[in-house]
């Protein structure tokens, strides 16, 4: 019966979805009020029968519903608890249904926080996310149901691709999903402008803090599929340039540029088309990003078994979605004016010059991303892109960014005076070379030109960062405190400064060492002494394993004690690498066990990776800097002017144009 | 700045981009495509030696050989046509398994040898890379073509294991030192 009323409310909820598609847009456009209000309650059903959906599809996993196609495929009596949950998401069907889940709850948010907002135009946002919502629910329905029997049922489950029983990838794909479905909000902001014809700084003002929320998600998300790469999949890497991760990158690129351009709109007026451009982008890369791993067109580390039949329906649901918001685009935009005007030298120039490094950097890593896809299509051959392309046409474009990124938020409006800030950041850039060539030398003992390059333009990021925040604490009006953003942007671009540090110093100086050894064995890695001393067998809920026990010395001294394992799962009987990790702030000593060869022989990867917590530490900051800037009083003050502004008058929304 | 300069400065400036992006990224991506080759190729020379390219096919059953000693492994890559011997130092991916499917990235050696860099992972046991699945030729026909049925392809479908009977391939043997 579960599985039958989780199906059901999929069903209701699509129905929800019609409605909030069609009757608040057909309400805008002729102006009847009470067809433009049944957006806000149809959103709300929408989210609670996906909710029910969701939760219906949860249960089947937790009573092992083994009646059921997806939790046979899925799940496994033995599996424990929170794996069995976090296998509502483990595949295909059940991703998809949190996908529509993350949609119908980011709806839910916008009718919640966003009571401030003209009916018209909260009617168009509500049109759009519906017309989203309905696309994927006809998806789930049509190609990928969760809730399909299996006649006759089995006697137990096929158990979850051991790779994802992880506590990394319970939180991984949710994280990733409100990401990628959030940029729907900013998306549908943009869409809902261009269909009223009024795209101007209230506008961006709305759009601003939900672009940054997704963002931020979206940042975590890539941490943790990173991180999960790194000591999960055990080769150590945290970042591989596989089109699975370009799938994810891509639409952070986009969103990125997003949130700068969104600033300078809402600040200045400007960018106003280039700004809507941007929005569709995003969400039309999260959507290809989606289309991509799911259709099993790539060939990726990360590919699991797909169906490529399902990858037509998100292919035309790509087409549909992008060339009709381009479409529009094309008719509405001219009538857009331009904005503000601003200097050669002005943050506005800054934030472009910031626009085209990111946009440069994102057309490199679709182009590296498609085009096998594309002359695979043409019949021109099978080929692959490395890593090292990734990394020629990366690094140039994302250094020179950084670069900027220090000098632009010192920098006026409009018409900055190039002199007082070059006087605000001599000792800083000075400090930045100083320090960022003496960093290598004195944690590492060693350097090269690029290592040296690399890490003191990271240094500069971060001091200069700090320098703005001084600038703006001595500057400020009377004794008020700065404001969240100011906080918020300042942690994030350290945090950039933090994570070019640990990607320079972890790739140029990691020991990466794969070894046959012996029990009783030694191996030495800079300063440290590996002893592999025992490996015995343990007994998990539902795998056996080999672990080994590794004891790390440093000077005849303990540092550490690592017990990587090889389990083997009982029932998919896959081998599996569970990696040991002993991480400080300085360094990470990594062992995994490969497998036995020999008697007593084993083979072994033992690496030691400089600065590699500074490669998670410094996403983290720039996530950290989201919260505080999206969490920035004015985006609620505003709001409550806007209610008092219109209850005073009926003429709409007016908005000072803010002077910061 | 006249608005029309500025626009024409912006529109200016992203041309820059886009062309030095451009430059750079072609550039880049014709120093590092590797292109795919099936075993079959391979062996009637579509490939120069000394070519870094990636091979797909499956390892075939019973010619995987570890040293105990040391970290060297071989094995054959075959689509059921032609096959290619694989020699590759280093720890190979957890899913590597013989009559399993299997992408190597390396260089062909004067003997023969194909010098794997790399061998690729992948995350899921019915998992096919799409150009693997591609390379393979169709089984020779000797007489006892396993038969499937409609149940087992529906269970096939549904990624549900049953057991089948292992295909037999009868190729010439090829000596492994």
């Amino acid at each position: 019966m579960i599985p039958e009323i989780g199906h059901f409310a999929l069903v209701v909820a699509l129905f929800m979805a019609l409605v909030q598609t069609v009757m608040p847009v057909v309400g805008a456009y002729r102006g009847i009020p009470e067809l433009m209000a049944m957006g806000r309650p149809a959103a709300r059903a929408q989210f609670l029968f996906v909710a029910v959906s969701f939760a219906m599809l949860t249960l089947a996993f937790i009573e092992n519903d083994f009646t059921v196609a997806y939790v046979v495929q899925n799940s496994n009596s033995a599996l424990p608890i929170e794996y069995r949950i976090s296998a509502v998401w483990g595949a295909h069907e059940g991703s998809l249904l949190l996908w529509v889940l993350m949609l119908a709850a980011w709806g839910l948010a916008i009718t919640i926080f966003s009571q401030s907002l003209p009916e018209h135009f909260l009617a168009r946002v509500m049109g759009v996310m519906g017309f989203i919502s309905v696309g994927f629910i006809l998806f789930i329905l049509m190609t990928s149901n969760p809730f399909d029997r299996l006649i006759p049922g089995a006697t137990d489950g096929r158990d979850l691709n051991p790779l994802l029983q992880d506590p990394g990838l319970i939180i991984h794909p949710p994280m990733l999903y409100m990401g990628y479905v959030g940029f729907s909000v900013a998306f549908s902001f943009a869409v809902a402008a261009l269909l009223g014809g009024r795209l101007d700084a209230t506008w961006a003002r709305w759009s601003r803090p939900w672009t940054t929320v997704a963002w931020l998600f979206l940042t975590i998300g890539i941490v943790l599929g990173s991180w999960w790469a790194y000591y999960e999949l055990g080769w150590g890497g945290w970042w591989f340039w596989d089109p699975v991760e370009n799938a994810s990158l891509m639409p952070w690129l986009a969103g990125t540029a997003l949130i700068h351009s969104l600033a300078v709109t809402e600040k200045r007026g400007a960018f106003k088309s280039w700004t809507v451009l941007l929005a569709i982008l995003a969400f039309s890369l999260s959507l290809l990003g989606t289309f991509l791993v799911r259709s099993g067109v790539l060939v990726s580390v990360h590919a699991f078994a797909s169906d490529p039949e399902r990858g037509v329906f998100i292919l035309a649901f790509l087409v549909v979605v992008i060339g009709a918001s381009l479409g529009l685009y094309a008719w509405r935009a001219p009538n857009v004016y331009g904005g503000g005007r601003f200097r050669l030298f002005s943050r506005e120039m800054l934030l472009l010059a910031n626009n085209v490094l990111l946009m440069a950097a994102l057309a490199a890593v679709l182009m590296g991303t498609m085009a096998p896809i594309v002359l695979d299509a043409l019949g021109l051959g099978k080929i692959s892109v490395g890593p090292p392309y990734f990394d020629a046409v990366f690094v140039p474009v994302m250094l020179p960014l950084v670069i900027l990124m220090g000098i632009g938020p010192l920098v006026s409006w409009r018409s900055g005076d190039m002199r007082p800030v070059f006087k605000k950041l001599r000792v800083v850039f000075i400090a930045g070379l100083v320090v960022g060539a003496v960093l290598p030398l004195v944690t590492m003992g060693r350097t090269t030109l690029m290592v040296a390059a690399a890490s003191m333009i990271a240094v500069w990021a971060i001091f200069s960062s700090v320098q703005y925040l001084r600038d703006r604490l001595i500057r400020r009006p009377g004794n008020r405190g700065l404001s969240a953003g100011v906080y918020g942007m300042v942690i994030a671009h350290a945090g950039v400064g933090v994570f070019v540090i640990g990607a320079t110093l972890s790739s140029a100086f990691s020991v990466e060492r794969d070894v046959h050894v012996r029990v009783g064995d030694t191996v030495r890695i800079n300063d440290f002494a590996f002893h592999l001393e025992e490996v015995k067998p343990v007994r998990g809920p539902n795998y056996h394993s080999d672990m080994a026990r590794v004891t790390v010395t440093r000077d005849g001294e303990q540092v550490a004690v690592l017990t990587p394992e090889k389990r083997t799962y009982f029932v998919q009987t896959m081998p599996m690498t569970e990696a040991s990790i002993d991480a400080t702030l300085f360094r990470d000593l990594y062992v995994a066990l490969a497998e036995q060869r020999g008697e007593d022989g084993w083979a072994l990867r033992v690496y030691h990776k400089p600065f590699q917590a500074w490669i998670w530490s410094g996403p983290l900051l720039m996530a950290l800097g989201g919260i505080l800037a999206a969490s920035d009083r004015r985006y609620r003050t505003s709001a409550k002017r806007i209610v008092q502004t219109r209850r005073r008058s009926a003429v709409g929304p007016v908005v000072r144009e803010a002077k910061v | 700045m006249k608005p029309r300069q500025k626009r024409m400065m912006l529109a200016g400036m992203a041309l820059a981009g886009v062309v030095v992006a451009a430059v750079l990224a072609i550039n880049a991506l014709q120093g590092n495509m590797a292109y795919f080759f099936s075993p079959s190729q391979v062996v009637a020379g579509a490939v120069e030696s000394g070519e870094t390219f990636r091979l797909g096919g499956m390892v075939r059953r019973g010619t995987l050989e570890k040293s105990s000693a040391s970290l060297e492994s071989r094995f054959i890559v075959t689509d059921n046509a032609q096959q290619v011997v694989v020699s590759y130092s280093g720890i190979l991916p957890d899913l590597f398994k013989e009559g399993q499917g299997t992408v190597a990235r390396g260089k062909l050696g004067k003997d023969g040898v194909f010098y794997a860099e790399e061998v690729l992972a992948k995350h899921d046991e019915s998992y096919m890379p799409p150009e693997v699945a591609d390379a393979m030729q169709p089984m020779p026909y000797n007489g006892t073509r396993p038969q499937v049925s409609a149940q087992s392809v529906t269970a096939e479908k549904r990624n549900i294991k049953v057991p089948r009977s292992e295909p037999v391939v009868s190729l010439p043997q090829v000596d492994i030192e």
